[in-house]
């Protein structure tokens, strides 16, 4: 029935050479009460000019996920196993200074908090300047002339005045934009936004979303959306992974998770959301709340809450395939 | 289906009213010079008049900074308004002082967003839940301590919890903590201000139920603010709309979504990001230009002019009064 939107059409699953694969990904967290395995054995493949969202409550590991992908995950956290392919070279094997070329380069990153990612004490032009100049041997002149671009890319009017304002001129809607301008400073292949309109109004929401989309078309781009709002994601990707407990529940494509999930997680977050004319029906519930890290069941992290468990769940469900190329990790799929 | 029998019960009469909102003006002084003296005021809540009827639940919703949450707080009378009449049970709250003021008190209670700056971290949840109903005169101990354990039984928290302390609690219990404090007060108006923003969807969905629950167990009237716009159609009978301190918009919840008549209202409801495509499609994006304007500085004539497509020199000029623009419904918009 949906198949005709355009996500469904623009997301034929290439069989190239992906940009990135992430491999058995693990990252742990030590605390003063044990290891917490924020991220335990991940693995997904972006394609390149592919978007991909992953969605999932806190502490679900999509955020550390992207820490990870970008080698931004400091002590007390560490990546004991996995591997992440980055055209061809592992990024875990790489020395700090090849990561940092390729940081800002190749793959950037957009946060949530826009203000706290801003150095409030130079101007927004400077800093714009500052990564083009980190990475090519160009002139000043030349960085801020690119900076003015860049400002007009993603929409920000008057771009050759508010190159001079401080991050505290501008509004949050405006800050998120310079982000995106930093990002897209080196025409990076892969683009990662953390929550990038979390801390933002919905109309202000309304036209990042907007712009980023314009872009992609724009600038070939890979993205991948890190958010817990399943609105954004179905809005935005052609992809989605969702997480819970740091592991993968269940990736396919939008129209396959939003329309037919499989995993019981995403059912159950699906129909949790309350939608237009919901009114006088009671909201569906996953009973129970989300382990704590540091007591995470053994087998399925989900099972604890999962209205459909079995004795066998206590092991981790293999990855299953199924007939339309998505992949559960739920032994509901076991044949 | 209690819902759908409310839905058809006869148009209220003035007896009805719980609560009626009138003219209310909250403002915020701005401090400057070295002297810190005033040197303006952001009207955070600029004459601002509804009602709210027994039993009802009112939601309001806006973007940061559109007065919403000050208007909750003045009406639970955490912030004193500069003028207007807040009307609860006939009484004019703001007229009320001392002991009079007190005991509406206890018929006004409050529900915060933030589940971990809102209890104290110091006591433990019993005394939390306890405190309101010692200073409103329960003084027998144990009376309080099996009132407290009945109402974390209702909230659905095992009563021996009264003795932990909050952070031994996720965000949604603890949220849960908080609406049994404001319910054992056996309050008839509890403000929700952003009750889950800042929940997980799957704890959020527990905490509306539940919500839900305990206004048909307990008869209460709710004024619900959230800036979540599907969770406020989900929660309430009637919408109102509010932009830099003003009311814009108001009308049932079910009219409000199906028929928006104030520009603001049509593209604050077209940028929801939905999940089902079906629903999508049917829909007109609308991308509003711009920010909001700074409440220091608003705009002359209708504040949203300088954001709407459909602003005319009329708009520039004169602010739109809140007008009757069809049944139960009232927008503040030249053109609606």
């Amino acid at each position: 029935m949906a198949l005709e939107t355009e996500q469904a059409q623009r997301a034929p699953r290439q069989e190239g050479t992906p940009l990135l694969q992430v491999k058995d990904l693990h990252t742990n967290f030590q605390t003063m009460d044990g290891v917490v395995k924020a991220v335990d054995g991940v693995s997904f493949d972006i394609q390149p000019g592919a978007s991909v969202g992953i969605v999932g409550e806190s502490g679900s590991g999509k955020s550390v996920t992207s820490l990870s992908i970008m080698r931004l995950v400091e002590r007390p956290g560490w990546i004991p196993s996995g591997s992440i392919i980055f055209q061809g070279k592992d990024l875990l094997k790489l020395d700090d200074e090849q990561m940092r070329r390729i940081r800002g380069e190749d793959i950037a990153m957009v946060f949530q908090e826009p203000m706290s990612a801003l150095n409030p004490v130079y101007t927004v032009g400077d800093q714009v300047a500052e990564i083009v100049r980190a990475h090519h041997r160009v002139g000043k002149r030349a960085a801020w002339a690119r900076a003015v671009e860049l400002f007009k890319l993603v929409g920000i009017p008057a771009a050759d005045r508010r190159v001079h304002d401080y991050p505290h001129n501008l509004s949050g809607g405006m800050r998120q934009r310079v982000m995106i301008a930093m990002a897209l400073a080196n025409d990076p292949d892969l683009l990662i936004l953390d929550e990038p309109t979390t801390a933002l109004d919905v109309t202000i929401q309304a036209q990042i979303l907007d712009l980023v989309r314009n872009l992609r078309e724009r600038v070939n781009t890979a993205v991948l959306l890190i958010t817990h709002d399943i609105g954004v994601v179905a809005e935005m990707c052609d992809e989605i992974i969702v997480m819970y407990g740091g592991k993968i529940m269940e990736h396919g494509t939008t129209h396959q998770i939003i329309d037919d999930p499989k995993h019981p997680y995403t059912r159950g977050l699906l129909a949790a959301i309350p939608a237009m004319g919901m009114k006088g029906q009671r909201l569906t519930v996953i009973p129970g709340t989300v382990p704590s890290p540091l007591r995470m069941p053994s087998g399925c992290p989900f099972r604890t809450r999962c209205p459909n468990v079995m004795d066998v769940c206590s092991n981790y469900p293999t990855l299953k395939t199924l007939d339309d190329g998505r992949q559960v990790y739920c032994w509901l799929y076991e044949r | 289906m209690t819902e759908v029998l409310s839905e058809q019960q006869p148009a209220a009469t003035a007896s009805d009213v719980l609560l009626d909102v009138r003219n209310l003006k909250t403002y915020y002084p701005v401090l400057g010079g070295v002297m810190r003296r005033r040197i303006g005021w952001v009207k955070a809540v600029d004459d601002v008049s509804f009602s709210i009827k027994q039993g009802e639940t009112l939601g309001l919703v806006g973007e940061s900074g559109c007065g919403k949450t000050t208007t909750g707080r003045s009406i639970a009378r955490l912030l004193k308004p500069q003028s207007g009449q807040i009307i609860f049970e006939g009484k004019d709250l703001l007229a009320l002082k001392g002991k009079e003021l007190k005991r509406v008190r206890r018929d006004l209670q409050i529900i915060f967003q933030d589940p971990y700056s809102s209890l104290n971290p110091r006591m433990p949840v019993g005394e939390i839940i306890g405190e309101g109903l010692m200073v409103h005169g329960m003084k027998d101990r144990r009376e309080r301590e099996n009132t407290v354990k009945y109402f974390l039984d209702v909230v659905g928290l095992r009563p021996e919890y009264a003795r932990r302390y909050p952070h031994e609690f996720s965000g949604g219990q603890r949220q849960r903590i908080g609406i049994a404090r404001a319910l054992a007060l056996r309050p008839k108006l509890i403000v929700c201000d952003e009750p889950v923003s800042a929940l997980d969807v799957s704890i959020q969905s527990q905490v509306l139920n539940l919500l839900k629950d305990l206004q048909k167990e307990f008869g209460l009237t709710y004024l619900f603010i959230a800036h979540d716009l599907s969770v406020v159609e989900y929660m309430s009978d009637r919408v109102g709309v509010m932009y830099l301190g003003k009311m814009v918009e108001m009308a049932e919840a079910i009219d409000l979504y199906a028929n928006p008549r104030m520009p603001y209202t049509q593209a604050l409801l077209s940028a929801i990001p939905m999940a089902n495509p079906a629903m999508r499609s049917q829909r007109q994006r609308i991308v509003l230009q711009g920010d909001v304007p700074s409440p220091l500085n608003p705009p002359s004539g209708c504040p949203f002019r300088t954001r709407c497509w459909m602003a005319q020199e009329v708009c520039v000029e004169v602010n739109p009064p809140l007008r009757n623009v069809g049944p139960e419904h009232d927008a503040a918009c030249h053109f609606a």
